[in-house]
This record gives structure tokens, C-alpha cells and sequence, in this order.
């Protein structure tokens, strides 16, 4: 089922009208030699039905957050996402909407655009927000981007406590630049101290990179670590200081505006968007009214028609790939779109309160959980910092032995820092926890359970 | 042959009194009323969706880290959703309207692929669980990654890319890895054609490499402006040439072989820009004319949604030598069967962006693949070809067309370029035109680009015979129209929600974010 309507006969008529007996004329512009001789080499064309049976039986062999009680975090949350969100969004006329360039013909997702700009802006305490990115960790390599273009200066200073992918994907953005990145090294404590920024930053110092909460799931010191950047250059452009945040948590905690960031990025995941495996999730970018035209990606503004009526448009494109080439703020292309739509049904949806409620429940039930951990024997949390939903647990046995017995209890239990997914970060015996609003007691008291008889196991 | 469905709207718009009722049927299209936003719409107190009361006792929240609620807007459920539903029903989509958009293969987008997306097994997915349980995941994304590679004829995909930007941007990194692990770290110089996609310049500069533009004066890269560029820079500078084939004229490039071979002995790379994959799937393969390297845009080739800007994927391809250098991880197959992320690759230039890549979207690539089979997709590329070229046939009498000539054997791959200077010179704008078939129901080509004043366009294999015959009758009645009467155009759009938008005014006074 190839999903073309024109018939055989039509084939010919069409033919006709070209002037041309067959098909083949118009791909004789390829050499000989170069034409495939075929067939490629696929699976043979199925129809629908047997597509609904095939992948009714692969989704099968997955087993995850549908049907097991979800603690795993590590960047991608858990949280509840209201029915309506999918039925929405399944609507044509967002789905297969394309990027609103003609804004007399895009009205609707111009307006949606901007609304979730302005909620973005608004939880994050920053002045604008662009309309996504393609997910968190290269929204923070955009970030970095702004921030060498701004002040002029080579150096980076990155705290080790963000996600590794996050680190991974900024030393391969930077790998054939010319600009120094200099990792911010933390101890025990699982936390940034800006006394340390305040050794490593120098007047060629652009930015400086914090996560809050962190990978551990600390919360981290931000406005003690700009400040500390900022003391310290004395000459030129200030050092910019960059937050990643979580969208979540500034429903309840100080977001990165009232904590002296300049430019906040995140992943927006857990606005609305399910785990899908990883993607497709969406960057989050807000900053300062400042730095606004030397946003990356799409920005919708609000103008009016030929009539006064308020109407709404792409800005500022001459910012973008399209228009400016190599002089581009970045080479993106598009946003995420759907997502953001997503994301912004989510707010709606859920308003101050509700949103409140979701991180302030992630907040309760994590040191709730993080309290009953630490009364079983052998385990213990690892680090003493404040954390906002997640949090690392030492335990008595291989954090893999406590997965497999969270299995068992129908859980999953845990990120594992020890694997190459999370580029070993961690020993282990460390087990990364997240706990959002949708684990009840009853989950958690089945999570204990796993992890009382994993220790007695041994 | 002609069919119009409707009768063309004509003189001045049909205006209705608006609607302040929040539920009268004002919003569709064709009707002109101003949504407000959602922040006008707040009403203090109200609430849509509560949350089940705490089951454990809460522990408090220091002071110091506490913040105020955010400022966002307070409705019930139904003012949310007629909000949402309001809005749709002022957007241009595939399901409702005609997108001839050039270089952006707006085809169908099937509704088993989103069936398929949203099946619990896959969205409940985590990136971080192992292995054993997510085989169903892992198999998807090996077997797209397989069906990527036999259409490009290339050796290995890597799925990462989240866009076809960020796939250019990343086997641009791998290249550059490939020549650095030969000592050639001199290669920074990266060459692409006049009528190459933004893109191609923009993801360049992110690798710090410098691109240089080749001439392409009537559609085709310029062999001797190619050769003439190489000596003067110097050959061991060169890292890769980008093309698009077919290019964005619409003209599959015939002399790609010599293009490879010029390219290939001053010991550079081939990259292929995949955004034209639609007018040659099974009819030639990248890595048989010489492409080393590739993306894909499945939200172009391989109907996933466009989604009104995203997401998309951009997964590359490359030639065997290059694979060491991919992203990590691989998806791989192992002895037993069974599935694996593999991180053992020493070489690969680490993540270009967190977990594995756009899960979601390539499901929907690996169903519509697996709909199609290697017949359908054949069939894909010889009626997008067709069907451009019967809307270039119909429409060149009266819309010029620099790069279509038949005579000369000058086919339009999938898509054509019409300047179309005698209308022009009527005294109406490219907007003029492009706006005016907003009001038939069509979406305007794409603009300006490859060339200045041209409309590009680009039909795909899912419309119907009715629906081109339709978009002709569309065109030429505008040229009538600008013939007898060109002023009325600059009112165009009429018939659209709003009028012709301010552009102009919005950059001059930007304002991103609602203010009250």
C-alpha cells in the first residue's frame, strides 16, 4: 500500500499531456550506469491489517512505564499526561500542519507557538523563550553557542553534575571549535561549590554551565555560581550563565530567572510528552530580552493583519538558516512542533495549581521514599544536598540486583549509573530513584519490598 | 479535464459579522474572528484536571528554595479543549488543503503510522531500561536502520539525527572525524552549489568548517567552477562537496559521476542532502552514484508528520569506512537474535543529542516502508515524478520556466521552478500570487528560493488527478486575473482567518511573549 490514488488510466492521460509515451523518459536524466537495477532489497509491501497484527505483537516485547511502576528518571520522567493531550493533538490539522512560513495559512499553530513561548518564559522567570529545540541536551550546545557569540570569549566552564549525555553531546558539538571546555569537578558532595568557579573562571570565560536539579537530583547553588563567574572577569563581556533546568520543578522551587541565569534550557519532556523511548522530546531555550536576535531556532511574534485585527508571524528569520547561511545563529530547521503543542496543552491544562501539585507531589513522595530507603538496612542516600524529585541511593548489593528484584515486583526501580548508558557515573552499587506524582504509596511500599529482598538475597 | 469544485472567490470578500458567542461556529475557515489567547481567557479559580490527594505525609519546603506558583492561564477542561479546537481549525493542513510545497514533499501522512505511535508498548518505553526489555523498541529501530540502508546503498545508518539539519551537522562531524584519524585535519573547507538548501552553509559553520559555493548557473553544479575552486584552494583542503540530486532546480543531476570523480580525486567526500530522496527511491541509490555519505528527512520521503514545524529525524547513511565514526550507540542484532545498544565503538564522535534519537518518528518511517515494500516505493517516486511534470507541462505556457525544458530532454524530477516574469512585470508581487492561492485552499509553493522571485513546486505522488487539475485551473485564473486586474492581488489573502499579516511591523517591534 504505497497511499497514491492516480489510475492506470489517468497514468496514461498524464502521459499525454507531457508529450511522452512512458514513464522512463522522465528518469532518463540518470546515467545508465547508475540506475538501480532492482528490486531493493526490502521486506515485501504489507497491507494495513497485517501492519495493526505485526506491530501489536513487537510493541509486546517491550515491557515499560505502561504496565510497571515507574523510578526511573535520569532526564525522562514518568508524569501524568491528561487524556485529551493525544486526542488533540491527533487533530489533522495540527498533525499534518507544515512550518507556519505562511502565516495567513497558519494562524493556529502561529498562536499556539506563542502562547507556549510565553508559558515557557513565565515558569522559567525569563523574559523569552523560542518556539523548541530538538531536545534538551543540544539546546545546552546552543546555549554554549550564544553564549561564545555574545561575549566573544573561548572558554566554557561545565559542572560535571549534568547528565552525561549532556556533556557528551557538548565535547562533540565543541570538538572542532576553537574553544576550551573546562569541566567544573565535583566530590562527594554531588554539588557545584562556587569556590570552584571562581578559581576556574578568567576574563576569557564566556559562560558558565549548571544544572539544577542536577543528575544526582541536587539542587545546585546557581545564583552562588554566576555570581562567583561573574566577580571574576573583570574585562569585556560578562560571563553568561547558563541553567538547565527541569520545567516541572519551577512550578514549586526558584526557576532559573529569580537565580541569576541568563539563558535557561531544558528538557521539556515531562510537559505532556511520553517516554517513547527518548524521543521525539523538545529542547526548551529562554533568555534575557537582550540576547533575542541571537536566538537559535523558530520564533513566533505577535503583529496584526492588513485589517488590525491581531495576527501572529515568524520573527526575526533573518536570524535563521534560510536567510543567513553560514552567518546563522544555528543551522536548525525546525522545531518540534507537535511537542511543543504538547507542551503548552499540558500548562493549559493543568494551570499554576495544577502544576504545582504535580512537582509538589514529585517533591513529597521523593523524600517520603528517600526516607524509608534510608531506615532499610544497608542502604543509604548518597548525598546530604537538597534534591527535588530524584536522588541516588548506595545500596547493600549491585544496583542491577535490585532492578531485577524490582521486576519481580512489578517495578522498575531505578536508573543504574554504572552502565554505559549513563556513562558510568557511578559505582555500582549506585541506583539513581526518581519518584513523580503518579507513584502511590502502594508502588513505593512494592519498590521497598524489591529492595529489602535484593539485600537479603545476598 | 478541468474540475473545480468550488467557484473561485472573487471581488471583495464576503465578510460576516463577527461572533463574540464562545461557542458559535465562527471558526471556520473562511469566517474572520481573532481568537483571543489563553491568557485572555483565564479564569481565576477554574480548573481542569485534579490530581489524587497525597498518600504519605509531605515533608515541607525550605524557604529558600521555595518559589511562587507561575503565572500561567486557569481554565475548565472544555474552555481547554474548544481553545485547541478553535485553533486547528485555523491552520492549513494536508488532511484539509493542497501543499505544492517544493523541496518539502508534503504527502500523506497515514494514520496506521500514528496507530502505531501510540501503542502503550512503545510510548511506555524508558531510554534507560535494559535491554531484555525493550526488544520490541530495539527491533524497530534495527530494522529501520537495515531498510535506510539497502535505499541509500550506502553501509550503515545511524538513527541519532533528530532532524535532517542535525543529520548534515553530524556527518559533517564524522567526515571531519574520518580525515582527522588520517592526520588530514587541514580539511576544513566544505563546497556546495549556488541553489544548496540554508542549511547546508549554516550546519558548516557549527562544524567550524568554511563553506565555499560553487556556481550552478542553469540548475547544475558548474564542473569547470567546481575544478577551477579545488586548484585555487587546494585539494588537500577540501573536506566534502554537498549536493542535492535531484537539486532543487528539479533537475536530477546527470553528471554526478563526474561531479564524484573530481571530488573523490582531490581526495574529498561526497555528501548527498537526501531532501529530494522522493523522486529516485529504487530508481538509483546514493551510494551507487558515488554519495559517501547521506541523510534522510523521513517527514519528507517517509511521511511522518510534519507536525506544523516538527519533529522530524535525519538519519544518515554512510559508506564503511566512515561507520567507526558514527554516533554511539548502534543499534545491532547479536548472535542469539536478539537486540543491543552497542557503546564499544572507540572512534564513534561521541552523542549529538541525548538517548538514541527520534523513536517516535521512526516507527512511523519504518511502517510507512513497510506498507510500501520496494514496489510501492518505486511506485512513489515514478508518480511524484509524473505528476510534476504534469503541472509543468499544463502551467508553462503561461508561468516561465527557467530550468523545464522538455525539447532538451530537461524533465522536472519531483518538483519545478516557474519565475514567472511576464506576470511579474504586471505590476503584482511573488507574495501577490502566493497569497492569492491561499484563497483557493491551496498553500503557496515555496518562495524566492533556489532563485529570486520563483515559486517551487512540488506535488508528491499522494494527490489525485482531480486535485493537480484543480491547482492549474488555481493558477491560471490568477493569471487572468493579473492580466485584467492586478491591484485587486494586493489585497489577497480574502477568504483566509486573517488578512494579510505585518511581517515587516512584527521584526520592527518583536514581541515573543503575550504582555498583560
Amino acid at each position: 500500500m504505497d497511499y497514491t490514488s492516480i489510475t492506470p488510466e489517468q497514468r496514461s492521460r498524464m502521459l499525454q499531456a507531457i508529450g511522452i509515451t512512458s514513464i522512463d523518459a522522465l528518469f532518463a536524466a540518470i546515467p545508465p550506469q547508475f540506475r538501480f537495477s532492482g528490486p531493493l532489497n526490502l521486506p515485501p509491501g504489507a497491507s494495513e491489517l497485517e501492519l495493526q497484527r505485526q506491530l501489536g505483537q513487537v510493541a509486546t516485547e517491550n515491557h515499560g512505564a505502561d504496565t510497571l511502576a515507574c523510578f526511573m528518571g535520569g532526564g525522562a520522567y514518568d508524569h501524568f499526561i491528561p487524556a485529551f493531550i493525544d486526542q488533540m493533538i491527533s487533530r489533522g490539522e495540527f498533525l499534518t500542519a507544515y512550518t507556519p512560513y505562511q502565516a495567513e495559512a497558519s494562524q493556529g499553530s502561529l498562536q499556539a507557538f506563542f502562547e507556549f513561548q510565553t508559558q515557557i518564559a513565565r515558569l522559567t522567570g525569563m523574559d523569552i523563550a523560542n518556539a523548541s529545540l530538538y531536545e534538551g541536551a543540544s539546546a545546552a550546545a546552543e546555549a554554549v553557542s550564544l553564549a561564545l557569540n555574545s561575549t566573544g570569549k573561548r572558554r566554557i566552564l561545565v559542572a560535571d553534575t549534568l547528565h552525561p549525555d549532556y556533556l557528551w553531546v557538548l565535547r562533540t558539538h565543541l570538538s572542532d571549535l576553537p574553544v576550551e571546555m573546562v569541566m567544573l569537578k565535583t566530590g562527594s558532595e554531588g554539588r557545584v561549590n562556587p569556590a570552584d568557579v571562581e578559581k576556574a573562571a578568567d576574563n576569557d570565560t564566556a559562560c558558565v554551565v549548571v544544572a539544577s536539579p542536577n543528575v544526582y537530583g541536587l539542587l545546585e547553588d546557581l545564583e552562588g555560581c554566576f555570581g562567583a563567574a561573574r566577580r571574576k572577569a573583570s574585562e569585556g563581556a560578562r560571563p553568561l550563565g547558563i541553567a538547565v533546568f527541569n520545567p516541572i520543578a519551577c512550578a514549586l522551587l526558584k526557576p532559573p530567572g529569580l537565580s541569576g541565569a541568563d539563558v535557561a534550557v531544558g528538557e521539556g519532556q515531562p510537559l505532556g510528552v511520553p517516554l517513547q523511548f527518548g524521543g521525539p522530546y523538545l529542547g526548551l531555550f529562554a533568555t534575557r530580552r537582550e540576547h533575542i536576535r541571537r536566538m537559535p531556532g523558530r520564533l513566533v511574534g505577535r503583529s496584526a493583519d492588513a485589517s488590525g485585527r491581531p495576527a501572529y508571524c515568524l520573527i526575526l528569520q533573518t536570524r535563521e538558516q534560510h536567510i543567513r547561511g553560514a552567518k546563522a545563529t544555528s543551522n536548525i530547521c525546525t522545531n518540534q512542533g507537535l511537542l511543543a503543542l504538547r507542551a503548552t496543552m499540558y500548562m493549559s491544562a493543568m494551570g499554576p495549581e495544577g502544576l504545582r501539585n504535580v512537582a509538589g507531589q514529585s517533591w513529597h513522595k521523593a523524600h517520603w521514599l528517600a526516607g524509608e530507603i534510608s531506615k532499610l538496612p544497608g542502604y543509604g542516600l548518597k548525598h546530604d544536598g537538597p534534591f527535588f524529585n530524584e536522588f541516588v541511593v548506595t545500596c547493600p548489593v549491585p544496583a542491577a540486583n535490585v532492578i531485577d528484584a524490582g521486576r519481580e515486583h512489578n517495578v522498575l526501580a531505578g536508573v543504574d549509573l554504572s552502565t554505559d548508558r549513563m556513562s558510568k557515573i557511578g559505582d555500582e552499587n549506585e541506583l539513581l530513584i526518581a519518584v513523580t506524582e503518579k507513584r502511590s504509596r502502594a508502588d513505593m511500599d512494592r519498590l521497598l519490598d524489591a529492595m529489602k529482598q535484593a539485600n537479603a538475597k545476598r | 479535464m478541468t474540475t473545480m469544485q468550488s467557484n473561485p472567490p472573487t471581488g471583495a470578500a464576503d465578510k460576516k459579522t463577527p461572533h463574540d458567542s464562545e461557542t458559535s461556529a465562527a471558526h471556520t475557515r473562511g469566517e474572520r474572528r481573532h481568537e483571543p489567547s489563553i491568557f485572555e481567557k483565564s479564569s481565576p479559580g477554574a480548573r481542569a484536571v485534579g490530581l489524587p490527594e497525597l498518600d504519605i505525609e509531605p515533608t515541607a519546603i525550605p524557604a529558600d528554595l521555595a518559589a511562587p506558583a507561575p503565572r500561567l492561564p486557569e481554565l475548565g477542561m472544555l474552555q481547554v479543549i474548544r481553545h485547541y479546537t478553535h485553533l486547528s481549525q485555523r491552520n492549513f493542513s494536508i488532511d484539509g488543503e493542497f501543499y505544492p510545497l517544493g523541496s518539502c514533499t508534503m504527502k500523506f501522512n497515514p494514520r496506521i503510522n500514528e496507530w502505531a505511535a501510540t501503542l502503550p508498548g512503545f510510548t511506555g518505553a524508558h531510554p534507560l531500561q535494559d535491554d531484555r526489555d525493550i526488544q520490541g523498541t530495539l527491533r524497530i529501530m534495527y530494522e529501520t536502520r537495515r531498510m535506510l540502508e539497502e535505499i541509500a546503498g550506502l553501509h550503515e545508518a545511524s538513527l541519532q539525527p533528530a532532524a535532517g539539519a542535525h543529520g548534515e551537522y553530524t556527518a559533517l562531524k564524522v567526515i571531519r572525524a574520518y580525515f582527522r584519524s588520517k592526520g588530514e585535519t587541514q580539511r576544513t573547507k566544505v563546497l556546495a552549489p549556488a541553489n544548496a538548501h540554508g542549511t547546508n552553509p549554516a550546519s558548516c559553520a557549527m562544524c567550524g568548517a568554511e563553506a565555499i559555493t560553487v556556481k550552478a548557473p542553469e540548475g547544475y553544479t558548474d564542473l569547470d567552477d567546481l575544478k577551477r575552486i579545488i586548484e585555487q584552494e587546494g585539494p588537500d583542503t577540501i573536506m566534502a562537496f554537498m549536493i542535492t540530486n535531484p537539486n532543487t532546480a528539479g533537475l536530477f543531476d546527470g553528471m554526478i559521476g563526474e561531479v564524484a570523480d573530481i571530488i573523490h580525486d582531490a581526495g574529498a567526500l561526497l555528501y548527498l542532502d537526501g531532501a529530494n530522496m522522493n523522486a529516485i527511491l529504487g530508481k538509483t541509490r546514493p551510494g551507487d552514484f558515488g554519495a559517501d555519505a547521506m541523510h534522510y528527512n523521513t517527514h519528507k520521503t517517509f511521511s511522518t508528520p510534519h507536525g506544523g514545524g516538527g519533529p522530524g529525524a535525519g538519519p544518515i547513511v554512510v559508506r564503511d569506512f566512515l561507520a567507526p565514526f558514527l554516533p554511539v550507540p548502534q543499534v545491532v542484532q547479536q548472535k542469539d537474535g536478539a537486540f543491543a545498544l552497542d557503546y564499544n565503538r572507540p572512534h564513534s564522535i561521541g552523542k549529538v543529542r541525548s538517548f538514541f534519537g527520534q523513536f517516535g518518528v521512526l516507527l512511523r518511517c519504518w511502517t510507512y516502508i513497510r506498507a510500501c515494500g520496494a514496489e510501492g516505493l518505486e511506485n512513489v517516486s515514478e508518480l511524484a515524478v509524473l505528476s510534476a511534470n504534469y503541472l509543468a507541462a499544463r502551467l508553462q505556457n503561461r508561468y516561465e520556466m527557467p530550468f523545464f525544458n522538455p525539447e532538451k530532454g530537461r524533465y522536472a524530477a519531483h518538483e519545478f521552478v516557474t519565475v514567472p516574469e511576464t506576470l511579474l512585470n504586471k505590476g503584482v508581487t511573488l507574495n501577490d500570487i502566493a497569497k492569492r492561492l491561499i484563497d483557493y485552499g491551496i498553500h503557496p509553493p515555496t518562495m524566492h528560493w533556489p532563485v529570486r522571485n520563483c515559486l517551487m513546486v512540488e506535488p508528491t505522488e499522494t494527490e489525485s488527478l482531480r486535485t493537480l487539475d484543480e491547482f492549474v485551473d488555481a493558477m491560471l485564473a490568477i493569471a487572468d486575473q493579473i492580466e485584467s486586474d492586478p491591484e485587486s492581488l494586493a489585497k489577497a489573502p480574502q477568504h483566509a482567518v486573517v488578512d494579510r499579516v505585518d511581517i515587516v511591523g512584527a521584526d520592527r517591534k518583536p514581541t515573543p511573549v503575550f504582555e498583560g
